[in-house]
């Protein structure tokens, strides 16, 4: 577990973290045990799916993202920011709005992510209706859910439609529409609103391409704070100069769960959401255990990307909001006050030309070892031991359960004496000192868990 | 390395426990993933051969660092013609069995198909021994 091969947008912050092990304990990928008192992350087993984000008490679990400062590196800055950043707002600001605070407060453009999604959508059938081979195709949208596939189930990542995101289609729209207005294309600055880590992750390391769309990412609650402090610091009203008319009303719930299975129009199709619910589906998949499937849409937040770990307020409040939106979008539509035509189509060739992605590789982190007469030795250690240990996953070892221990001392990165029942037995036959089973604990969880409070009380 | 699994006559709801299990292991292993996935599915069919036909069983799984052997071992009424069992469609599933979605007549021609090695072995009024290769170099 040395070799490192994903960039983590999810960091810990030694300083906060005092070694509670509620994120070692909520860890779907079991990729973080605790060492010396502090949680430590196997980055080649970590999805960014930000579950430990969610449990952490002490907020030492952060999101690295750029400086906002760094948009004044370019002349030209745009903002891209998704239907569910407006939704963060309650009805009395509308997406309008938004838009305008948005090019107040340093952009000097404002585009909603899900204007491409229409043409993202036809991409994307275009391509399960020419893959039969590979079905069901699985939705390459959420980041979290691609490493998921690379690293647990390597046998479906050819199942991964290898194609771009909205958030990619409408970057390489603006960027190519400001480029043909004469705008030098180093004075282009594009900057993501993500609700997520993974997105970010997704931005530094791109799977299966070079480079990204997009030159800087910024976190959806650094942004809501900055908006928000805009919109109350103003006297009275705010006075709305843009209309926001990016999007259609079909696609501006496209990050809501069901809101891509519902464009891309599959005979069978399902759309999950939540970690643990896909990774139980994905079990199934892999044993072929589900027939005629066609396309699937998964995420790793409840909801959608309305549950992501960087937005704002509650994520059935925001789904409904940007469900209300869409609505009055749509109402709008039929009454012919908007059109459903928007000026991205005019530039669809361009966006279909650019938006494969390359090879997603498999980067499996089951596997004990490359070597399979190494591995089969390592999973020959971990039966022998796994029986001596209580199977109670009371994770005082520093490691999530008792199975996660066996793999790490066959792997060499923990001992068998980490074990409070092995230590206990031990003492109790004299083969262990009580110094001794308390410096392992020591070690584990640090000095202070071991401070003398009874007597310092 | 060994393990093994009892088959219970009839309970397709807890069908899948030994290919999981399998999986698992392969994935350790390294093992590629589209020989995981054969020897899973190939599993998976003759374990629910086993439960549909058979009054229950036993899978042995054996592995080292070459191959994955599965031998499926049931007490049942045995296949009077192997050959026409293994034809595509041929099947002598219950009504009742083919309404659970079961039954079609392709266990065994899809059992074939996936793994490197097959060997039947039946008495009828006896019981079946179904033992599959898949190697790993």
């Amino acid at each position: 577990m040395k070799e490192s091969f994903f960039y983590h947008a999810l960091k810990i912050d030694e300083k906060r973290c005092f070694g509670c092990s509620r994120c070692m304990r909520n860890c779907p990928t079991e990729a973080i045990r605790v060492r010396g008192g502090k949680a430590t992350i196997y980055e080649n087993r970590c999805i960014d799916c930000g579950e430990c984000y969610k449990v952490c008490p002490s907020g030492a679990v952060y999101v690295a993202q750029d400086d906002f400062a760094s948009i004044y590196n370019f002349k030209t800055r745009v903002v891209l920011a998704p239907s569910i950043f407006f939704g963060q707002f309650s009805e009395k600001y509308n997406a309008s709005l938004i838009h305008s605070v948005l090019t107040d407060i340093g952009f000097t453009h404002a585009i909603e992510v899900e204007a491409s999604a229409y043409i993202h959508s036809q991409v994307t059938s275009d391509y399960i209706s020419s893959h039969e081979e590979h079905k069901p195709l699985i939705s390459t949208f959420c980041p979290a859910i691609v490493r998921l596939i690379q690293v647990k189930f390597p046998a479906l990542v050819d199942n991964l439609v290898p194609i771009k995101a909205p958030v990619d289609f409408t970057a390489n729209y603006i960027r190519k529409k400001l480029i043909d207005e004469g705008v030098p294309e180093e004075d282009i600055g594009i900057f993501y609103i993500t609700p997520c880590a993974a997105k970010i992750a997704a931005t530094k390391s791109p799977v299966g391409e070079d480079k990204s769309s997009v030159d800087g990412v910024l976190n959806m609650d650094t942004m809501y704070n900055m908006v928000y402090k805009q919109l109350k610091n103003q006297a009275k009203e705010y006075k709305t100069k843009l209309v926001a008319n990016d999007v259609t009303s079909d696609c501006v719930v496209f990050s809501l769960t069901n809101g891509e299975k519902r464009l891309n129009n599959c005979k069978k199709s399902f759309a999950i959401d939540e970690i643990h619910n896909v990774i139980d589906f994905l079990d199934k998949v892999e044993n072929d255990d589900i027939e005629n499937l066609d396309f699937l849409e998964l995420r790793a937040c409840d909801q959608g990307c309305p549950g992501g770990i960087l937005t704002c307020g509650n994520r059935f409040v925001i789904n409904d909001r940007v469900m209300y939106r869409a609505k009055k979008l749509a109402d709008r539509e039929r009454s012919g006050e908007t059109s459903r035509k928007k000026e991205i189509t005019k530039m669809e060739d361009y966006l279909v030309k650019n938006s494969r992605v390359g090879k997603i590789l498999p980067r499996s982190m089951m596997k004990l070892d490359e070597d399979i007469s190494v591995a089969f030795q390592k999973l020959t250690k971990i039966r022998e031991i796994e029986p001596k240990l209580p199977q109670i996953d009371c994770s005082v070892c520093g490691a999530p359960s008792c199975h996660a221990l066996a793999e790490d001392i066959a792997c060499d990165n923990a001992s068998l004496l980490d074990c409070v029942f092995i230590q206990r037995n031990l003492e109790n036959r004299n083969s262990m000192t009580a110094q001794e089973s308390v410096d392992i604990i020591k070690n584990i969880w640090g000095e202070e868990k071991l401070d003398d409070y009874i007597l310092n009380k | 390395m060994h393990f093994e699994y009892n088959i219970i006559e009839s309970d397709f709801a807890n069908a899948g426990k030994a290919s999981s299990e399998i999986k698992k292991t392969m994935k350790q292993l390294n093992i590629d993933a589209q020989k995981i996935k054969r020897m899973v599915v190939a599993v998976y069919e003759a374990e629910v051969n086993a439960i549909a036909h058979a009054f229950g069983g036993t899978i042995f799984v054996d592995i080292d660092s070459e191959k994955i052997c599965v031998l499926i071992k049931d007490s049942g009424p045995g296949i009077e013609n192997i050959e026409l069992a293994m034809q595509k469609g041929y099947s002598t599933a219950s009504a009742k069995v083919r309404e659970m979605g079961f039954g079609a007549g392709m266990g065994l021609p899809n059992i074939k198909n996936n793994v490197d090695d097959l060997d039947i072995k039946s008495e009828v009024g006896v019981g079946t021994e179904i033992k599959m290769v898949v190697n790993f170099i």
